[in-house]
């Protein structure tokens, strides 16, 4: 999801720049009152464990790396706007000091891994929250889907980026599918973490949780069931599949995007053409057939990037690196 | 995070590299990187220009070469993305040496690698030149709001107090004969990542108030903060405008 120097052209990078500095500028003004206290150690905190989160990389194929973004976790414990600021430190310091994200696509990782997924994991909070009684275990419940929802939306915006200036002419509904595909399964790790995260300092310090300041007073422990967690994973997995599949097979409006800045040529017929889940559709079996193409897309991928990432693991287990001893 | 806890991505040395104010080397990747960037992938020998220049700034801060291409492992799912390429892109196709390549694939997948590569380089010599307060102190002297610059400092600081509370809580849940799976022990993962957040939290909360006690009112203090002479100016910029001539030729070579 780092997106390196060269991979998005040079103007629609410049525009992301623009755009992400004018969103953390924003984000910086409305943060401003809370962020001049004793509120600065804790965001450095979520920084730092956002920055371990996003370590986890799974190196999904074809190439494009996966992990776990972190940025619902930001918001909920700290709010949106200095959620943005806290994710956005961690994008910043990434591409200086690890080179992980290009420098000149620093804007396009910013609102990818920071401004979307806060933003959208936040509102898919509160939205969740409304209609709930303000109890522990709605809090949990919608975090868990704002957290899946917010990385399934940050790789949409990756592709949207990608049709207006990525290089290499991939067809777009490949890369929608696989992408958002990816992330929908990612995006479930990241919700357990994140409810994992949200529960304890819930059940410990329920002051230092922003999005639920309102039941401070009560932070009785009950614990989520391992089946209701469960439930809930495989329904917004199925809801998000089923969206993702339903909008990669309908891909107009990004074609439209490709189109409109002259790249229509990046949305034709692929070299793979003819093997049996070219276009992503089981021969004949209609929209069923694009669903279980899909999945089994996903399968496959996921199979090989856990396989790359146990042979990663291994190679490494001597010395104490912090991403892969984290899982 | 004195010289005694230097981090690791940190090659210790004297050279003109290692001596230059941080805010202008930061600002000289940036002007470089984005050189790199507006560069026409056509113009190949270009790229070339840029590894000779990536070449000269690791030869005169004697940065290993080793060191440079094992910290490049970074970019190597973006690497299979552009080894892919070429069989995946679009029409027209070329034939090489029997197999059936997209030409645009092809031209993506070198842009990735050329550009990709030249970037990557050059931030790790960056890390590799700076230490990490000097480059906050850098990013001060740029104009970058002060609260990003805290928080950024105080990343950096817990990132070793997290690394060492896990390689703790690894250690107890070894010793009690847990061995991590994948997705079925993600309640196990999840409850540990919390219990890792709280005690880090509570850790670096004794850290701020030790802080605090001892004066800190929100910014670091900077010592010494380093003149800047005309010289450094010369000796900063004199690789990224290199960098601009050689794109800006390129741009005339390939229109």
């Amino acid at each position: 999801m780092h997106i390196p120097d060269g991979f998005i052209n040079g103007v629609t990078s410049a525009g992301a720049g623009v755009v992400a500095a004018g969103g953390l500028t924003a984000a910086l003004r409305q943060a401003g009152a809370r962020l001049k206290d004793r509120h600065i150690p804790l965001a450095g905190l979520v920084a730092a464990f956002v920055f371990v989160l996003q370590m986890l990389n799974f190196p999904v194929l074809p190439g494009m790396s996966g992990h776990l973004l972190g940025g619902a976790l930001a918001a909920i414990l700290m709010g949106p706007s200095v959620g943005i600021v806290v994710v956005s430190v961690v994008v910043i310091i990434q591409a200086l000091l690890f080179a992980d994200g290009g420098v000149s696509a620093l804007g396009l990782n910013v609102i990818n891994m920071a401004v979307v997924t806060t933003l959208v994991g936040w509102f898919v909070f509160r939205a969740i929250r409304i209609p709930l009684r303000p109890t522990r275990r709605s809090v949990l419940v919608a975090t868990f889907v704002a957290a899946t929802v917010s990385v399934a939306a940050s790789a949409g915006a990756f592709v949207l980026e990608y049709a207006m200036g990525g290089v290499g002419g991939i067809d777009i509904s490949t890369v929608s599918l696989l992408m958002i595909g990816v992330h929908v399964l990612i995006g479930l790790g990241e919700a357990a973490i994140t409810v994992g995260v949200v529960g304890a300092v819930l059940s410990t310090r329920p002051d230092l949780v922003y999005g639920a300041a309102d039941l401070a007073g009560d932070a009785t422990r009950s614990t989520v069931s391992n089946r209701r967690f469960v439930g809930v994973a495989v329904v917004v997995a199925v809801a998000l599949l089923g969206l993702a599949t339903i909008a990669s097979a309908n891909p107009d409006g990004l074609e439209w995007v490709a189109a409109r800045v002259g790249l229509a040529g990046s949305a034709q017929e692929s070299a793979v053409a003819s093997s049996p889940v070219a276009g992503y559709e089981v021969t004949g079996s209609g929209a069923f057939g694009t669903v279980l193409a899909g999945a089994l897309g996903l399968g496959v991928t996921f199979g090989v990037g856990y396989g790359l990432l146990r042979l990663f693991r291994r190679r490494s287990t001597t010395k104490p690196a912090v991403p892969r001893s984290a899982r | 995070m004195s010289g005694g806890h230097a981090h690791t991505l940190h090659i210790h040395g004297h050279s003109v590299a290692h001596r230059m104010a941080p805010h202008l080397k930061v600002a000289a990747l940036g002007i470089f990187v984005v050189a790199v960037v507006a560069t026409p992938a056509r113009a190949v020998p270009a790229f070339g220009v840029y590894a000779i220049l990536l070449g000269t700034v690791a030869a005169v801060s004697g940065v290993p070469v080793r060191f440079i291409v094992r910290r490049m492992v970074i970019e190597v799912p973006f690497l299979l993305f552009a080894v892919l390429l070429p069989f995946v892109g679009s029409a027209p196709y070329l034939s090489l040496g029997g197999l059936r390549v997209s030409e645009a694939g092809l031209l993506a997948a070198w842009t990735i690698v050329a550009k990709g590569s030249c970037g990557v380089v050059a931030s790790i010599l960056l890390a590799a030149t700076t230490e990490v307060p000097e480059i906050l102190t850098g990013l001060q002297r740029l104009r970058v709001p002060a609260p990003l610059v805290a928080i950024a400092g105080f990343m950096v600081r817990y990132l070793e107090v997290i690394a060492g509370e896990l390689s703790r809580m690894r250690v107890a849940m070894a010793a009690r004969g847990y061995e991590a799976r994948f997705l079925w022990q993600a309640k196990v993962l999840a409850t540990s990542a919390g219990a890792l957040f709280i005690r880090s939290y509570e850790r670096g909360e004794r850290v701020y108030l030790a802080m605090v006690s001892r004066g800190y009112t929100g910014t670091m203090p900077v010592f010494a903060a380093q003149g800047v002479t005309r010289r450094d100016y010369v000796q900063a910029f004199a690789l990224p405008a290199i960098a601009v001539v050689v794109a800006l030729a390129g741009w005339v070579v390939v229109a």
